[in-house]
């Protein structure tokens, strides 16, 4: 099935049922409980977890396989969402002409920066595209305010001139994103006893563009064309040496994963219609960067935990407040509870990015390989001890 | 002419500060071979010695004073710190103005401390492992360091004033015959230019002149060499990181005048400062001071506004626009060796 | 097992369709269990405090959170009362809203617009807050007040001094209680007339983006009118840290003025490095060299230190205010936390006190009703004097404060010293001011 080998098609197909079934996974505790500050599944970061998964494929794209490592990735994201709310302001609300668009401008961009950084490897490289990206924002944010709305972000307004589709809603509101009538921020949920799970068009939308383009970033990675961008990564030289120009297939691979980052951008547009200049600062850059080293680079699933394991962080940690905190631990004795509340809300709440750090910290010095690797080492641990169960002796030396 | 002199002035002063800051992050780079993130932490840690002396030089007990009420209609209460207890009123208010100048003694065996300590139980254990490693282990490191500052110090900025003998500015323009308040530089930016210039000159003699700077430059070229010669390299190492610490966090220290501190003042710098040394060439010294210098006073240039009038916002993106052509014209950047990060 | 609508979440519930599947638009809009977002249906309602909490402006959203944490103290009968004792209006008995208890769910903003509505989409989506409140800069402001108006939550804005929040991106479902640039420029100028005279050259430095060019037009526009001439206009990056190349050309310029069109960590390096420069001792045209930061905040004066000395600007509340509303608020706010409330603390409680007082007024949490209880209503005695919150741009015009950096401030939160209280009728507007075109209110949304 999809041309795919075994456990490539095992891998996707899991993926497909995570995702299909993530407000019921991400939704584990019932409404109302303690916990429930725990759950994440609502549909805005539902939606994040899945565009920020793109993004981070699409970079990995080129990271994982090339080595090449972009640090100004986040402005194709950045001109992938200007180009979206710019279609919705001009053309019409559907999705697909806003996200075609934003494919197709990042593409450009990423072909004009990536023909001039590729020019440079190594650090040379990484800080070319950071010096783009950097442009991109400082001139996003202020003398292209009128292009871009600068501080306050590209929005949506009441008397845009949208030739498909009214300015307005009969009701005199903007009229929000959609697909063919299905309004993208449309949601309906199921309420099962204490749990309510919320599906979300937006969401499920967002959903099967990632699984394409998970699917996508499988058949590149098994692709002659993939194994060239690897040998890439391994040795330059040699590949040089060997008479072969690697400069259009480390090109290639740079505006693939610029239009991934444009498809996420018009995916953000689409479910949010605002664009801001911020998406392009070097900030965003580095977190994509760090959601695909946290991961493991060069896997295929690594990028999507990492992305999902900062989102959640960012939007769940952050939220923690210390009354929450004090209601968690109301059962312990008063002074012991404002002591446990004293020693854990440096962590939490607005201390998250200290948390966070810290685990950045713990999983490269401890997993080099990302959150993968972690996955790897239990795995093979479980399978370790499953094997010393076969064995009745316990010993799994081989006979003399 | 006026606007050009001053500009050039400023240009020095700012590139004094880039230089400071890339010539510690070359050394650490050049020796260790590491990306070190970090660094800009290490500039703002150097910054909050300056306010931790201060704070410890206004360390107080409280009086009430029952003439005066605070803002509830309480008797107000009045702290009085133990220097003046100690050295009287006038002495005491000499010491808590000389705070700044004073902290240099405090924040280098403190800068050197946090750097031994930092390349001991962490950087030493990534010696081996890829940049991207590194620059994500730094990062992390970075981002801890800036929110345990956070944590004690707040986020608000914290006014650290420069002794009132620096305060105002000297006016080059009369000294030279042109007329009065044309071309007026501040003191302590000055003395900032001057300290800049000390420290990388020492930096540079303590490496090209003594023994020690003979064998960390022999290091540097051919670690393994070294090592086999039976020198231990790896000592030096750590004290050539300290050193890097400490010349981060001198430039911190002076910078506090300037503009006040807060906890995100080295990531502010980060970008910059890695600017700065890959245009100056990776793991080359002169080149990380020459770069910082250039980018200096091309920034200052750049801010002009008959030169912004020209060209709308060219202030906002004159770095990255001098970064990216010098490093489509010298492709290794200004001095930069060949090999060097480049895979 | 399964029942339908428990809870107090979701966007857009949709009643017994679990598990049908059919995603008919249709079903979602005509058959709303609920006539509103989030409304709240048990014995407690959720407003939503989304403040930065991490980033330059952590230590103001610090701030505001303390002042909704009083404030919902307040709303429910606890503490001493605060402003609900002054306030003109009697419609809050201390018993929560319209009987419901206020709870809270708070979040971190980051001062970035995409951030800020994740945030705020997480408290509708998930949390089910009926309201949101709070922020430190107006491009959150913006982002979230459009964000509000799309889901069908009332916003009530924090701090956010920009034109365009009530000017060109005003909504229908947003309020600002906060004054605005035009206000800064309409109060500070006849002081700054006063002060120094009507002959001086200004010289501005503006922060490159939407606030800092409506404060740099707005401070313009009105000292020109008094007589000033403005030399030159330099906009500065919002990135720049070191301000010593914009300010060391001031003096050539031939102005005796220097207008800071900056705010938070822009402001307090810009203002120090001009004073580094000694520009305050110079002596241009035969006048005094002077500095002028339009929008003050006592964070920002305590970043700058003792820089900030005789310097004027413009600030909505200060705490030495001595009306009954004011006191009343310092009192409480200050047994509390052990130092008096900043104007961001302020703003907010007001903010949060005017929302439940307009539910109890309209009798219902739904946004329309509660816009129409907002809309040109008068009131009293919430530390700015007499107040109008104007229907036509949810706009609140009432008095400023011109204040001036103390010369010796007796702890580090007496900085500023009211030199003069604007009347509001100095600084009222037209609707339809050119400094405020474009946009529209539009109409109120109630949401689901």
């Amino acid at each position: 099935m999809f041309k795919l080998e075994k456990t490539d098609q095992t891998l996707l197909i899991v993926v497909g049922i995570l995702t299909l079934f993530a407000p019921f996974i991400l939704n584990p505790f019932p409404e109302g409980s303690a916990m429930a500050q725990f759950n994440a599944g609502y549909p805005d970061l539902m939606q994040r977890f899945v565009i920020f998964g793109i993004f981070a494929i699409g970079f990995n794209i080129l990271f994982g396989l090339t080595g090449y490592l972009s640090f100004g990735h986040a402005a194709f994201l950045g001109v992938g969402s200007y180009a979206a709310v710019w279609m919705f302001k001009l053309l019409s609300m559907n999705v697909i002409p806003a996200i075609i668009l934003s494919v197709v401008v990042a593409g450009l961009f990423s072909l004009l920066i990536g023909f001039i950084s590729l020019r440079r490897s190594g650090i040379y490289f990484s800080i070319l595209t950071l010096a783009f990206a950097q442009m991109m924002f400082a001139l996003a944010y202020s003398v292209l305010t009128p292009i871009t709305g600068g501080e306050t972000g590209l929005q949506l307004a009441l008397d845009d001139p949208r030739i498909f589709g009214a300015s307005q809603t009969p009701e005199g509101n903007i009229p929000v994103p959609g697909l063919f009538g299905l309004e993208m921020r449309d949601s309906f949920d199921l309420v099962m006893g204490s749990w309510v799970f919320t599906f979300n068009i937006g969401y499920y939308f967002c959903a099967m563009v990632m699984i394409a383009s998970f699917y996508l970033a499988i058949r590149i990675f098994r692709s002659p064309f993939g194994l060239m961008l690897r040998a890439v990564k391994s040795n330059q030289q040699r590949m040089n040496y060997t008479g072969l120009n690697t400069r259009p297939y480390t090109l290639a691979a740079f505006v693939i994963s610029g239009m991934y980052a444009g498809l996420a951008g018009g995916l953000m547009a689409s479910m949010d219609p605002l664009a801001g200049a911020e998406r392009m600062q070097w900030t965003a850059s580095g977190e994509v960067v760090l959601m695909t080293i946290l991961g493991g680079a060069g896997t295929l699933i690594g990028p999507v935990l990492g992305a999902g394991f900062i989102k959640y962080f960012e939007n769940i940690f952050s939220k923690i407040n210390s009354t929450i905190l004090h209601e968690w631990f109301a059962f312990l004795p008063d002074g012991l509870e404002d002591f446990i509340v004293a020693i854990l809300y440096p962590f939490i709440g607005k201390g998250w990015h200290l948390t966070l750090g810290i685990l950045f910290m713990m999983v490269v010095i401890f997993l080099p390989g990302g959150l993968v690797e972690g996955g790897q080492r239990i795995r093979s641990w479980l399978q370790k001890r499953k094997s010393e169960k076969n064995t009745p002796n316990g010993s799994t030396e081989p006979a003399e | 002419m006026d606007a050009i002199i001053l500009q050039i002035l400023n240009g020095l002063d700012k590139g004094s500060a880039y230089a400071l800051i890339a010539l510690g992050l070359t050394l650490i780079f050049g020796t260790l071979g590491v990306v070190n993130f970090a660094h800009g932490a290490l500039f703002m840690i150097g910054a909050f010695c300056a306010v931790t002396l201060s704070r410890i030089l206004t360390l107080s007990h409280t009086i009430i004073d029952e003439t005066k009420t605070d803002f509830l209609g309480n008797p107000l209460k009045v702290d009085v710190p133990y220097v003046h207890d100690i050295f009287g009123v006038a002495a005491g208010n000499v010491i808590i103005d000389w705070a700044v100048p004073l902290a240099i003694l405090f924040a280098i065996p403190v800068m050197i401390a946090v750097g031994v300590i930092m390349e001991r139980g962490l950087i030493k254990h990534f010696y081996k492992r890829p940049h991207a490693d590194q620059i994500l282990v730094t990062f992390g490191l970075a981002i801890v360091l800036q929110e345990v500052i956070k944590y004690f110090y707040g986020a608000n900025p914290i006014p650290t004033p420069a002794p009132e003998a620096f305060k105002g500015s000297f006016d080059f323009g009369a000294a030279v015959g042109f007329d009065p308040n044309l071309i007026i530089y501040p003191y302590w930016r000055i003395i900032y230019f001057f300290f800049a210039t000390l420290i990388i000159g020492g930096v540079f003699a303590f490496l090209q002149f003594t023994t020690f700077g003979m064998v960390v430059r022999a290091g540097m070229a051919d670690r393994e060499t070294v090592g086999l010669l039976g020198i231990n390299i790896d000592k030096r190492f750590t004290i050539m990181f300290g050193i890097a610490a400490a010349v981060a966090g001198l430039a911190g220290v002076m910078y506090t005048p300037i503009n006040s501190p807060n906890y995100h003042m080295g990531m502010d710098f980060l970008v910059l400062s890695f600017v700065v040394v890959v245009v100056g060439g990776m793991g080359s010294l002169p080149g990380a001071v020459l770069a910082g210098f250039l980018l200096g006073v091309l920034e200052s240039f750049a801010s002009m506004r008959e030169v912004i009038d020209i060209i709308p916002g060219i202030n906002q993106i004159i770095i990255y626009l001098v970064a990216i052509i010098i490093l489509l014209t010298r492709p290794r950047g200004l001095m930069g060796r060949k090999g060097v990060m480049e895979d | 097992m399964s029942k339908t609508d428990v809870s107090r979440r979701g966007l857009l519930k949709t009643g017994a369709i679990a598990g049908a599947g059919v995603a008919m638009p249709t079903i979602f809009t005509a058959q709303s269990a609920h006539a509103f977002t989030n409304e709240p249906t048990g014995g407690t309602v959720t407003l939503g405090f989304n403040v930065p909490q991490t980033g330059p402006y952590a230590d103001e959203g610090a701030d505001e959170l303390r002042a909704y944490q009083l404030a919902v103290e307040h709303l429910n009968g606890g503490g001493d009362g605060g402003m609900m004792n002054t306030f003109s209006s009697k419609a809050l008995q201390g018993n929560g809203i319209l009987g419901k208890k206020v709870e809270y769910v708070t979040g971190d903003t980051q001062t970035k617009s995409d951030a800020a509505r994740a945030s705020a989409k997480s408290m509708i989506e998930k949390d089910g807050a009926v309201m949101i409140t709070g922020g430190s800069s107006s491009g959150v402001a913006v982002a979230v007040q459009a964000l509000c108006q799309e889901a069908g939550v009332i916003f009530m804005a924090g701090l956010t001094h920009s034109n365009d929040t009530t000017g060109k991106d005003k909504r229908a479902n947003g309020f600002r209680h906060f004054f605005n640039s035009y206000m800064s420029g309409a109060a500070l100028a006849p002081v700054l007339a006063n002060a120094y005279g009507t002959d001086r050259k200004a010289y501005h430095l503006t922060a490159d983006y939407n606030w800092g060019y409506t404060t740099e037009e707005a401070v313009r526009s009105s000292t020109e009118a008094m007589g000033w001439e403005t030399v030159a206009a330099v906009k500065t990056p919002l990135t720049q840290t070191d301000f010593s190349s914009y300010i060391a050309p001031v003096l050539q310029s031939g102005a005796d003025t220097l207008v800071l069109n900056h705010y938070g960590g822009n402001m307090v390096n810009s203002l120090t490095n001009a004073v580094q420069f000694g520009l305050r001792d110079k002596l241009v045209n035969g006048k005094d060299f002077q500095i002028v930061v339009p929008l003050y905040s006592r964070l920002m004066a305590k970043g700058a230190g003792a820089n900030v000395k005789g310097i004027f600007g413009s600030t909505n509340w200060h705490w030495s205010l001595q009306d009954e509303g004011s006191k009343a608020f310092v009192k409480s706010f200050g047994t509390k936390y052990g130092f008096p409330p900043s104007q961001a603390a302020h703003t907010c409680y007001v903010q949060t006190l005017l929302y439940a007082d307009a539910v109890e007024r309209a009798g219902s949490f739904a946004p329309c009703a509660v816009v129409e209880a907002l809309e040109d209503y008068e009131f009293d005695g919430l530390g700015n004097g007499k107040t109008l919150y104007r229907g036509d741009d949810h706009q609140c015009f009432k008095d400023v404060l011109v204040v001036k950096g103390k010369e010796n401030p007796t702890s580090e939160f007496d900085l500023l010293e009211i030199v003069e209280v604007t009347p509001v009728a100095q600084v009222t507007y037209a609707p339809d001011h050119p400094q405020f075109s474009g946009g529209a209110l539009g109409t109120c949304n109630n949401g689901a």
